[in-house]
């Protein structure tokens, strides 16, 4: 995923210089915990990166706090710049989401722990708050200003919350939670932030301006929407941007590795078979056949090729891939059409693969073997084609089990048809053809 | 390329009366290497009865030297830097059009992308062979293609037989668009390795009407409807 690499780098920061460096893996960065946070997940976050316990990170903050707010500063600072993440989850906790997902309204009271964590910790909030607002002593017209202040912190604090809520839910599924639900918490995070801002004015003149007051604020907002609205679409256009020519590079770079890793190989290894014109023929196919399946099937980046096929088009390249492999004659594979496999069709790629084995032993001296699929309506037909010196069923003995039973005799169990014959110039033509079952369509 | 084992039984277009039969051709390909060797297997004139008068690297050059030497057969890669075989069509069209000589197009490519292949067959190339045919099948084809008969690999009648099935929609023009019963048998034999000499036996008709078949389809290929083969093209590019 790109947009790892391309966050925020805040690796200069002193916790991260003293991370132990000895496994060779990328470098730890720093972000916010998106599971079991209480607020922000900064706490959890910074514990995971840190290597301690949640609960001392925690107190240390709410030890800050006393500290003229400091804490809080520091704690806000954290949230704002850090990004969200999956960084520094506890692996002993289980992960709160999976209760989260299986929540489907009456079981939420339940299942959401995670709040029962929040209200504990706007329980302490609060608390603190009023230890704080007790301690600190200010003048008398400053501290009338103390709560509308603190009405715009936690308007800010839900709205904030709100957009990691729409980060989590985008590389995560976990955000299956009711629209109206995040919208309730922005309106509330805007109303909050309002009423106390025009509390602030309010308390400066007197309610009787309030009307103004709202509309002044109101044309303010509307003015800093308008300033800033440009920079803000041109600075999103610019990161989309650069995030595309970064997984441009990134596509680059990865062609670049691939053929390195095997065509570098393969051509060495062909220089070391030089004398030795078959293997070197062998090479050539498969690495060819590999590059080719690399560079034209864009989802099946060959690499996690080992499970089985799932459709005729698959199942016959492959076949004949291995077959090539095997006995290093060169398989030509033309597919038209394709479908998914059921137990006939995998009966007769069964039989097709023998038919190649077969061309491939007996007529592959005469150049390369062709391997003809089709899907036409609920027929499929194979057809594998030599080039040999032909051969005969009759005079084939009746105790030679291959071609009978392996490939007419498969065929017919199936409910199919298979067919060998002579190819007027020469050469064993095999047609395999197989209705495919019923409730495939 | 030079294998020892010739690929097949077809036709020495060489014999030894090669001299009768002659052609000019020019290779437009970005690699040289590829172009020497192509040079190498076919430019033997006296034996191959094929000429090179040119050689080009890039869709520039291409033009140039086509309509300075006027070929009648270019081998035209598919990837070429400038824009690539279509714009070499699509710049030589009118040289394609001229009645008195004609200069006709071979795609020559190792791409396995279809919608590579049928571009430069809509584009107006007469056929399309991959490059690791033969020397003696590409001498083959390149005469069969100056008799302005159309060359189809079994790998492009494979394309073929899909881009005209998955065409459900019904077509802008009926004749045009629909392949015909022979010539859909002609295409899957050819799509199976048969040779026309083969396809004609087979089907108990005449190398020539084998020929006008696979004429027939290249014509429809090159003319039916444009939106639907393209939307096939991409669609198979997602796939």
């Amino acid at each position: 995923m790109p947009r790892w690499a391309g966050r925020v780098n805040i690796d200069g920061m002193p916790e991260a210089a003293a991370a132990p460096l000895a496994e060779p893996r990328p470098p730890r960065k720093l972000y916010r915990s998106s599971d079991g946070r209480w607020l922000g997940g900064v706490a959890r976050g910074l514990a995971g990166h840190l290597g301690l316990p949640v609960i001392w990170v925690r107190l240390v903050f709410v030890g800050l706090f006393m500290a003229d707010g400091l804490g809080a500063l520091l704690y806000a600072a954290f949230w704002f710049f850090v990004p969200l993440g999956l960084g520094g989850v506890d692996a002993q906790r289980p992960p709160p989401f999976t209760t989260e997902t299986a929540s489907d309204g009456r079981r939420r009271l339940v299942a959401r722990k995670p709040d029962k964590g929040q209200i504990v910790a706007l329980l302490l909030m609060v608390v603190v708050a009023m230890v704080f607002v007790g301690s600190v002593d200010l003048g008398n017209g400053a501290k009338a200003y103390l709560l509308p202040a603190v009405l715009v912190g936690a308007g800010v604090a839900l709205v904030w919350r709100q957009a990691d809520n729409a980060r989590r839910a985008r590389w995560m599924e976990a955000g299956r939670r009711r629209r109206t639900l995040s919208l309730l918490r922005a309106a509330g995070g805007v109303v909050l932030v309002t009423a106390g801002v025009s509390g602030i004015f309010v308390l400066q003149g007197s309610a009787a301006h309030l009307g103004s007051v709202l509309q002044a604020a109101l044309a303010v907002l509307v003015g800093i929407t308008l300033l800033a609205g440009p920079y803000l679409v041109r600075m999103t256009q610019d990161l989309s941007e650069e995030r595309l020519m970064r997984i441009r590079a990134q596509e680059r770079a990865e062609v670049a590795a691939h053929v390195h890793d095997s065509v570098l190989h393969t051509l060495t290894l062909i220089q070391r078979n030089a004398e030795n014109a078959g293997e070197v023929r062998r090479l050539a196919r498969a690495q060819e056949r590999d590059l080719r399946t690399w560079l034209y099937k864009p989802e099946g980046t060959g690499k996690d090729e080992a499970d089985e096929p799932a459709n005729l088009a698959d199942a016959v390249r492959r076949n004949a891939a291995e077959v090539e492999d095997k006995h290093g004659v060169p398989i030509e594979v033309v597919v038209v059409g394709d479908c998914p496999l059921d137990e006939r069709i995998a009966a007769q790629m069964q039989a097709a693969r023998e038919a190649m084995v077969n061309a491939a032993k007996y007529g592959g001296e005469g150049g390369a073997v062709q391997v003809y699929a089709e899907v036409e309506g609920k027929t499929v037909f194979v057809s594998v084609r030599d080039r040999g010196p032909g051969f005969d069923l009759d005079s084939i003995p009746a105790d030679r089990m291959g071609v009978r039973e392996s490939i007419i005799g498969r065929m017919e169990r199936n409910g199919g048809t298979a067919r060998l014959r002579a190819v007027p110039d020469g050469g064993t033509e095999v047609e395999l053809e197989m209705e495919r079952a019923e409730k495939t369509s | 390329m030079s294998e020892p084992t010739e690929a097949n039984e077809s036709v020495e277009p060489t014999g030894g009366s090669a001299a009768e039969r002659h052609v000019r051709v020019v290779l437009v390909d970005d690699h040289r290497m590829f172009r020497t060797g192509v040079q190498a297997e076919i430019g033997r004139t006296e034996q191959t009865g094929v000429e090179v008068v040119g050689e080009a690297a890039d869709v520039d050059q291409a033009v140039t030297v086509i309509t300075a030497t006027r070929p009648e057969v270019v081998l035209l890669d598919v990837h070429l830097p400038g824009g690539g075989g279509v714009e070499v069509l699509r710049r030589c069209a009118p040289l394609m059009a001229d009645a008195e000589q004609s200069v006709r197009f071979l795609a020559l490519s190792v791409s396995d992308a279809a919608e590579d292949v049928i571009g430069v067959i809509r584009g107006g190339a007469r056929g399309y062979v991959t490059k690791t045919i033969t020397g003696t099948d590409l001498v083959d084809s390149v005469f069969r293609v100056q008799d302005g008969d159309a060359v189809f690999s079994p790998r492009l009648a494979g394309f073929v037989l899909d881009a005209f099935a998955s065409t459900d929609a019904p077509p802008v023009d009926e004749d045009l668009d629909r392949l015909t019963q022979r010539e859909r048998e002609v295409l899957r034999l050819i799509a199976r390795g048969y040779a026309y000499k083969e396809i004609a036996k087979q089907l108990f008709i005449s190398v020539k009407t084998v020929e006008s078949h696979v004429s027939a389809v290249l014509r429809k290929l090159q003319l039916s409807n444009r939106h639907e083969l393209t939307r096939w093209a991409t669609a198979r590019r997602l796939v």
